[in-house]
């Protein structure tokens, strides 16, 4: 059995990798990938604590999380391949249409 | 009520009064309430509101017939009374006082009231404020019976004042015309000024009871214990009278009356006949104990006051042509035996009464019948008349009951009133004034067959087409015909005379007596001016043969200049210099205070434009200016790059969870 500290450190590892992908990276792609080590890092301290409290409803809201990744990754690559068609480019810095 | 006059310590006179002298208080009350009714509801009712004061006054009718009856089985007097408010030591009071002349009083006001109502409902039909003249008319007869009913005399002051914007609202009833609201501010004022003494009387009289109160039955007591000063009592006696001259048209007060006549015809048959003007006789007949108690020189002044009225009235009603004028001088000299036979003392008082109640009938029929001619013929002079026996039968007969009534004829009630009178002037040793009601008799018979030849006989002179009144009119008059027929016998010795018996000054009637001497006497003077009359105005002359009396005929038509005198001796030299001093004062005090509030505003406005412009702008606009800079310094922040937004929503996480977990 894996001690619940380690898992935790890992998914904080995960999250913060996601966090500066989130914020750093210029290439859509790589935002949504991102996005989706946001998530997992999330699905692994539910399950973890699912675990540790002998409780299956984190590893259900895992499941349900895992879904609705799919489903937002799905959006999200449509948009980007949308804007590519458009600009030639899938740079977000670029994208800077929404403001006064 | 019934209750509260037992709570609030009530005084019942009289034991085994009947249900309807208990509750006299709502014949008053009654007609007050159709007044409302007929004003809020009045148009919205079938037939324009009549109904209401009709069922009112029949009301008070039948209910004043109930408390006659009381009188007839030989009851005694009744007093209520209700507590209203306190002014130091004086006690206000609401409340009755029936006695035989109240009962009365009740009955002929009741019921001229409600053939007047009646005849109204065919006279005035058509008219523009048709609703209205009910309201008023309804409004009047429910003051005048307050002042029936007061048992105190501010209560009575209450319903002589109402009476007297009524008289004035009735008389400008056609106020389109400046002569008709003319005459009625000068009806209005004229009595005004005779109300002023009155006013005084009251508090001269409220003084003698040493402040307490206004009953008029306390203050009786009070002066006839001899307690108060002669000359306290004499001249509030002098000061009521004043109130009389007044409201019952006496010299030198009478000038109103007859322009009073502007009024419709129904109104001059029941205020200026049958109650109002009776109201100033009522009054010293109610307080009649303070003038029998004061110096014998008021009741003097009485009796030389209606003897000088009743001449001069008399014959005025020589000269007129307008067949209303007639009636009106006719009015004033009736009243003025009603005044004279009150001076001649307690023995005149029966017979006062007794022709105030006669009159009453016979005089609203004359009126009434009057203006059934004037409906037909469309005008009020007797010159454009004539002939109208044949074309109004039912007008002729009325009227001539009437008017041998008003001629003293027997055994119509005119006479037998009249010879009450002459009687107890005879009884008094009043010789003098014995001459004068006869020569006023002879005048009476004279200008009553002018009036009725001219009218009726003859031929008809005028341009219209005389026809019958409706039903509506002709019933009251034969109603009123039927009256004047009857109620002379009332006071007939030979018959019992009941009504000395039910209306008598002290504490005993005093015992009726037929004088075959009177009668005859009256029933000459009757027929010398009748026959006079007769052997003038048998055949229509023009010009008029009264106009051969030349210097005073002049006079007559002049009306002995009494207004001239009025006109150009007080109210001129009243009324100018007031009215100048309210021209200057409108010119330079109004006008400067005006244009001086003018530039005040100017002054105000420029000052409020320069604080608008310059202070309220710059406000705003700065408002304005502070917002544009903070856009602008915020717009730099929305630089349309989503991971400046995350970051910016990260930072927030941070800071809440900081916050969350600390």
């Amino acid at each position: 059995m894996i001690r619940l500290p380690l898992v935790l450190l890992f998914s904080t590892f995960l999250f913060s990798t996601g966090i500066y992908g989130v914020l750093a990276r210029r290439n859509a792609v790589m935002v949504l990938m991102a996005i989706e080590l946001l998530l997992n890092a999330v699905n692994v301290n539910l399950v973890a604590f699912a675990a540790q409290l002998q409780d299956v409803t984190g590893q259900v809201f895992a499941l349900f999380v895992i879904a609705v990744a799919a489903a937002e990754v799905g959006i999200g690559l449509a948009i980007v391949i949308l804007l590519f068609r458009n600009r030639s480019s899938i740079n977000v810095d670029e994208v800077d249409l929404l403001k006064w | 009520m019934v209750a509260l006059l037992a709570a609030e310590g009530a005084t019942a006179t009289s034991v085994g009064a009947n249900w309807f002298v208990q509750h006299a208080w709502v014949i008053i009350v009654l007609p007050f309430v159709s007044a409302a009714l007929t004003l809020f509801f009045g148009k919205r009712t079938p037939g324009g509101g009549p109904v209401y004061g009709i069922a009112a006054i029949g009301a008070g009718l039948l209910m004043s017939f109930g408390v006659g009856w009381h009188f007839v089985q030989g009851g005694g007097p009744y007093q209520a009374n209700i507590d209203w408010f306190h002014i130091g030591s004086l006690q206000m009071q609401l409340g009755i006082y029936i006695d035989g002349l109240t009962a009365v009083m009740l009955v002929v006001v009741t019921s001229v009231s409600l053939m007047v109502h009646i005849y109204s409902l065919g006279y005035m039909h058509d008219d523009v404020r048709f609703t209205w003249f009910f309201v008023v008319l309804s409004l009047f007869t429910g003051a005048m019976l307050d002042v029936v009913l007061a048992s105190n005399l501010f209560q009575l002051l209450i319903g002589w004042e109402v009476m007297g914007v009524c008289s004035y609202l009735l008389i400008g009833h056609w106020y389109e015309d400046p002569a008709n609201s003319g005459a009625a501010i000068k009806a209005f004022i004229t009595t005004r000024i005779g109300d002023v003494p009155f006013m005084f009387g009251i508090f001269a009289l409220i003084f003698a009871t040493g402040m307490t109160t206004s009953n008029i039955q306390v203050i009786g007591q009070t002066v006839s214990a001899g307690h108060v000063s002669s000359l306290l009592v004499t001249a509030a006696a002098l000061l009521l009278f004043g109130g009389t001259i007044g409201k019952s048209a006496q010299f030198p007060l009478y000038v109103w009356l007859p322009d009073a006549m502007a009024g419709p015809t129904p109104v001059s048959a029941l205020i200026h006949a049958a109650t109002m003007v009776a109201a100033g006789i009522y009054l010293v007949a109610r307080t009649y104990q303070v003038f029998v108690s004061a110096n014998p020189v008021a009741l003097h002044v009485v009796a030389v006051v209606g003897a000088i009225t009743l001449l001069l009235a008399a014959f005025l009603a020589l000269v007129q042509n307008d067949i209303k004028k007639v009636l009106a001088y006719s009015t004033v000299s009736q009243l003025a035996y009603m005044v004279a036979a009150l001076g001649v003392g307690p023995d005149g008082y029966p017979a006062a009464m007794f022709h105030l109640f006669t009159h009453a009938f016979f005089k609203a029929l004359l009126f009434l019948g009057a203006g059934s001619v004037i409906h037909a013929v469309h005008s009020n002079d007797m010159n454009d008349m004539g002939g109208l026996r044949k074309t109004m039968p039912a007008t002729y007969v009325t009227f001539l009951i009437g008017a041998l009534a008003l001629g003293g004829v027997p055994p119509f009630s005119g006479f037998f009133s009249k010879d009450e009178l002459i009687l107890a002037a005879k009884d008094a040793h009043y010789w003098w004034l014995v001459v004068v009601l006869l020569f006023g008799a002879i005048l009476t018979a004279f200008y009553t067959t002018r009036m009725v030849l001219m009218t009726f006989f003859g031929e008809y002179r005028g341009d219209a087409h005389p026809h019958e009144s409706p039903a509506v009119m002709t019933v009251p008059l034969w109603i009123l015909a039927g009256a004047t027929c009857v109620v002379g016998l009332l006071g007939f010795a030979p018959l019992g005379a009941p009504y000395l018996d039910w209306v008598y000054f002290g504490t005993e009637p005093i015992p009726a007596v037929f004088s075959p001497l009177v009668a005859v006497l009256s029933i000459i003077a009757v027929a010398i001016g009748a026959g006079v009359g007769y052997r003038i105005y048998r055949r229509y002359r023009t010009p008029d043969p009264i106009t051969r009396l030349g210097g005073a005929y002049t006079l007559l038509e002049h009306k002995y200049y009494l207004d001239d005198i009025y006109w150009n001796g007080i109210i001129r030299p009243i009324r100018d210099p007031i009215a100048a001093a309210v021209y200057w004062t409108n010119q330079h005090v109004i006008d400067g205070v005006v244009n001086g509030m003018a530039a005040l505003a100017y002054v105000v406005s420029a000052a409020a434009a320069w604080f608008d412009r310059n202070v309220i702008d710059n406000v705003v606009n700065g408002a304005g200016t502070v917002a544009a800079l903070f856009g602008r310094g915020l717009r730099t922040i929305q630089t349309g790059k989503v991971q400046w937004y995350a970051v910016g929503l990260f930072a927030g996480v941070i800071v809440l969870t900081v916050f969350i977990t600390r």
